[in-house]
């Protein structure tokens, strides 16, 4: 064996000639490395690829012209942007080829371009990978693997604070974080560092033992859902102890039980069925009808089962006026007569479920039971969200979700048979928040699959990198005005809540128009009937103001402090429009402009039920108003759904002296 | 490359064997199956809708029966319930596009009989466009109301298309939609009734409710 080696070295090494020659051939073989290997890349196999795939395609020329071969890299210092994805998804501009396989698939359509924010921004990944696994999924060097499609926008939310057409699943999953409360518990700050605020508004628990018994709320926090399916309200999985102990603190926190109220037998509770109706209470609250479908909006709490909740007195002192119960609740203060509010009373007491509550018998509390009951409100956080009487309001009572979205994967402790990745892990802590551990104190809420997806797409947005992007690329919500109506009327406002539906002054709800510039729309004689009873003004509106049985004198301060306060400074309420042909106007109107498709005018031929009615329009406007209106109605009240029509100074004319003629006595 | 093949090769193994259905065995054998929901499902990429695919599966007599199985593409198999009907809701497909979903059982001389489904998964600009459709559009273009809003279609004299009617929507260019929206009916003599939309929504939202329309259209656009 020696021998043979011997010989060989002698062969190729034995004098320098040989040496020097084999010495080269090593070092080609050497040097020929290189290429080989770089001849192998993944990336080469797949710009190859392209190659083949464009070479077929009727935009051949144009296509090879604008390939660029070898590795591609978009560098966005400000940013943070190394992204290499652009070595294999080479054609992410050229939309001709919509259709072809990945990576050679044209990128969907989007508001920003690629070179100004890269790939890795909105997909995650590692950007200056190039190979496959690296890039997309290497658990190894990586921890934020590509995001799943059905989360991709949460990566708007870096930068969009504000709510955006295109995205409904962040959006919702935005509104649910706060309309459930989780916001009350987990800190969730935007780069600003304000913190998201809570929507839902859960009532004080200091008086409630006025309201309701100890067995319903002992069944409600057992299982909120069956009391009402739109429950806010989290499940806490508690037991039957827990349940019994927390309803006997809370009993004990409270002020004492009302007397029994005087009997209301002799009322008809159909007549208060009718004044429920006519009230227009399913504008906040819903209610199951007899099809099993829940109707009716979500401000104030479901009613289907309200009969088996409350205490008759309590309700009646309630309907009354609600803000001496609950200062601060949303409940306007309705005007009601004695008779109405125990016809209302008798209606929403009928309403009972037999099966609820019914197995529930709790002997009285003994005192090691509320101090128990005390021990718990304190240990699962209750205060967070009520007011409990000698309970402070805890601090960070949850973990800090303000970088939530890029959490470590090395810090998260996974579930068995759950796939290691963040999105997967939110979803499953949102679905199943005991899953993680016995110990853990997050209750549980009925979500929908769709819901726990805008849920993980809201969380997946708040991101360490969205902390530090440049304050440039922000836009954040419209902090709200703080405008507060004031003296008389603004007290009267108050009381009948009006800014929870209507919005003033970059203050207040989205569900009603904008009352801005109501001073300038309307006339004051037509304000006040509107006020003491607003009418069907919209015929297709689902959700309408109720009537709060104003007094003439409150009627008048409203409508004063309306047509002095709110007015555009655009343009004069009086401003002369000048008189024109209202024939021609009857003609645009039902002709070029085709109005009747969306307004009823003539009530015997109009049919279209979208906008107002305009029988009264000449009682109900003024002339200045629809002029301007029908120029550009979106810079009066932006976001209505009257067009901009951008009418000429001419046509506007002619339809504003037409409707100004439109006096019909009112059906 | 070379070592990385047997690792893909386990862990499609691995992965396979952790979804594999549970053997969930047929108690009963249809002669027919018919969709129950709507043919078509649309919904963001990758996102699950709330409505569910439905379909029944019969006897020979025409009467649904219980304990058929039912596979639905991608998605778990399962039995027919009493009513003879199994649903399952399936999640939308990653690139935007137009996916069919197959829902299969098998008769009793083990043929199978199938039915299909469409899913349409949409990218950004197609989303945005059916979120503005909702709020400009749908009042008049679609027929059904819904819980926060009343169709307003029927009170109209030309009766507007519904955004899915590909049938009539397919033969108008990309270029007239465009225009259509923009300008109203009357710019291409049809109903003055349907509104200028310019410059109330601006150009790059006006394209997104075409490429939405496109998307949508059944019969397919092109």
């Amino acid at each position: 064996m020696a021998l043979k080696i011997r010989a060989a070295l002698r062969f190729f090494f034995g004098d320098s000639a040989r040496a020097f020659g084999s010495l080269s051939v090593i070092l080609l073989i050497l040097l020929a490395i290189v290429p080989a290997k770089d001849h192998f890349r993944e990336w080469l196999h797949y710009q190859n690829g392209y190659q083949t795939l464009i070479r077929d395609q009727p935009d051949s020329v144009a296509l090879t012209r604008r390939f660029q071969s070898g590795v591609q890299q978009i560098w966005l210092p400000e940013i943070g942007v190394t992204d290499r994805c652009t070595t294999c998804h080479v054609a992410l501009t050229e939309q001709s080829l919509a259709g072809a396989q990945q990576p050679w698939r044209p990128h969907p359509s989007i508001p920003h371009s690629l070179n100004e924010f890269g790939c890795v921004m909105c997909h995650r990944g590692q950007g200056v990978a190039t190979t496959v696994e690296e890039a997309h999924n290497s658990t190894k060097a990586w921890e934020q693997p590509i995001l799943p499609a059905r989360c991709v926008e949460s990566s708007c939310g870096q930068c969009h604070e504000r709510a955006l057409a295109g995205t409904p699943g962040l959006n919702e999953g935005r509104d649910l974080l706060a309309g459930y409360g989780c916001v009350n518990c987990h800190k969730l700050a935007s780069p600003e560092g304000r913190n998201r605020t809570a929507t839902d508004r859960p009532p004080s628990l200091k008086r409630i033992a006025e309201k309701t018994s100890r067995a319903w709320i002992f069944a409600w926090i057992k299982n909120p859902p069956a009391y009402s399916a739109t429950a806010t309200m989290p499940d806490f999985q508690l037991s039957d102890d827990d349940a019994r102990d927390i309803s006997a603190f809370l009993i004990a926190q409270s002020t004492p039980p009302l007397p029994s109220a005087p009997s209301s037998l002799n009322v008809d509770s159909s007549q208060g069925a009718d004044l429920y109706r006519a009230s227009y209470c399913a504008s906040c609250h819903a209610m199951q009808n007899a099809a099993g479908r829940i109707v009716g909006g979500s401000f104030g709490p479901e009613l289907t089962r309200v009969g088996s909740k409350v205490n008759p007195a309590w309700l009646t002192q309630w309907l009354h006026n609600p803000a001496a119960y609950l200062p601060d609740t949303a409940m306007p203060h309705f005007r009601f007569a004695d008779k109405d509010i125990a016809q209302l009373a008798s209606f929403l007491t009928s309403r009972t479920d037999p099966d609820f509550a019914v197995n529930v018998h709790l002997d009285p509390a003994m005192p090691a039971q509320i101090a128990h009951g005390r021990k718990l409100v304190n240990e699962r956080g209750c205060a967070a969200c009520h007011e409990i009487d000698g309970i402070a309001r805890p601090d960070n009572f949850a973990p800090d979700l303000t970088t939530v979205g890029s959490l470590p994967l090395a810090k998260v402790v996974f579930a068995p048979d759950l796939a290691h990745t963040l999105p997967d892990y939110l979803a499953a802590k949102i679905r199943q928040p005991r899953s993680f551990g016995t110990a853990m104190k997050m209750p549980r809420n009925t979500f929908s699959d769709s819901q726990v997806d805008a849920l993980v797409t809201a969380l997946l947005a708040q991101t360490a990198r969205a902390q530090t992007l440049p304050a440039a690329l922000r836009i954040p919500v419209a902090p709200a005005s703080g405008y507060q109506p004031a003296g008389k009327a603004g007290k009267l406002m108050n009381d009948l809540h009006c800014l929870t539906c209507h919005s003033i002054n970059a203050m207040g709800g989205s569900m009603a128009p904008d009352l801005s510039w109501e001073g300038t729309a309307v006339q004051r004689t037509w304000l006040i009937a509107f006020l003491k009873n607003p009418n069907t003004l919209r015929p297709a509106l689902i959700r309408r103001m109720p009537r709060f049985n104003l007094t003439d004198d409150d009627a008048a301060t409203l409508a004063d402090y309306i047509m002095t306060t709110y007015q555009t400074p655009a343009f004069d309420r009086d401003e002369p429009v000048t008189p024109s042909d209202a024939p021609r106007g009857r003609e645009l109107y039902y002709g070029k402009y085709a109005c009747n498709s969306c307004h009823i005018l003539d009530p015997d031929r109009d049919k279209g039920y979208i906008g107002p009615t305009l029988t009264q329009a000449g009682l109900r406007l003024n002339a200045a108003w629809i002029f301007h209106w029908l120029k550009n109605a979106q810079a009066l009240r932006p976001g209505t759904l009257e067009l901009n029509w951008n009418m000429n100074d001419d046509d506007a004319r002619a339809i504003t002296t037409f409707l100004m003629q439109q006096k019909a006595a009112r059906k | 490359m070379n070592r990385r093949i047997p690792i893909t090769i386990l862990a499609m193994l691995s992965a396979s064997c952790r979804h594999a259905p549970s053997p969930q065995p047929a108690t009963a054998l249809g002669a027919a199956i018919l969709k129950v929901s709507e043919d078509t499902i649309v919904g963001g990429v990758g996102v699950m809708p709330d409505q569910p695919l439905t379909v029944q599966v019969n006897d020979a007599d025409g009467n649904g029966i219980a304990g058929a199985r039912v596979e639905f593409t991608d998605s778990a198999p399962g039995l027919t319930g009493a009513d003879g009907q199994f649903s399952t809701r399936i999640r939308l497909g990653t690139n935007a596009g137009r996916y069919t979903i197959t829902a299969t059982t098998h008769d009793k001389t083990g043929k199978s009989l199938q039915t299909t489904f469409t899913a349409i998964a949409l990218d950004y600009r197609q989303t945005l466009g059916r979120e503005l459709s909702e709020k400009h559009c749908a009042r008049c273009h679609d027929p059904q109301s819904t819980a926060e809003r009343v169709s307003n279609r029927d009170n109209l004299a030309t009766q507007p298309h519904a955004f899915s009617d590909g049938a009539a929507l397919n033969q108008i260019s990309s270029a007239n939609l465009i225009a259509i929206i923009a300008h109203g009916g009357t710019a291409l003599g049809k109903s003055p009734e349907m509104p200028p939309y310019s410059p109330t929504l601006s150009t790059s939202e006006i394209n997104a409710l075409a490429a939405c329309i496109r998307a949508i259209a059944n019969p397919p656009w092109r």
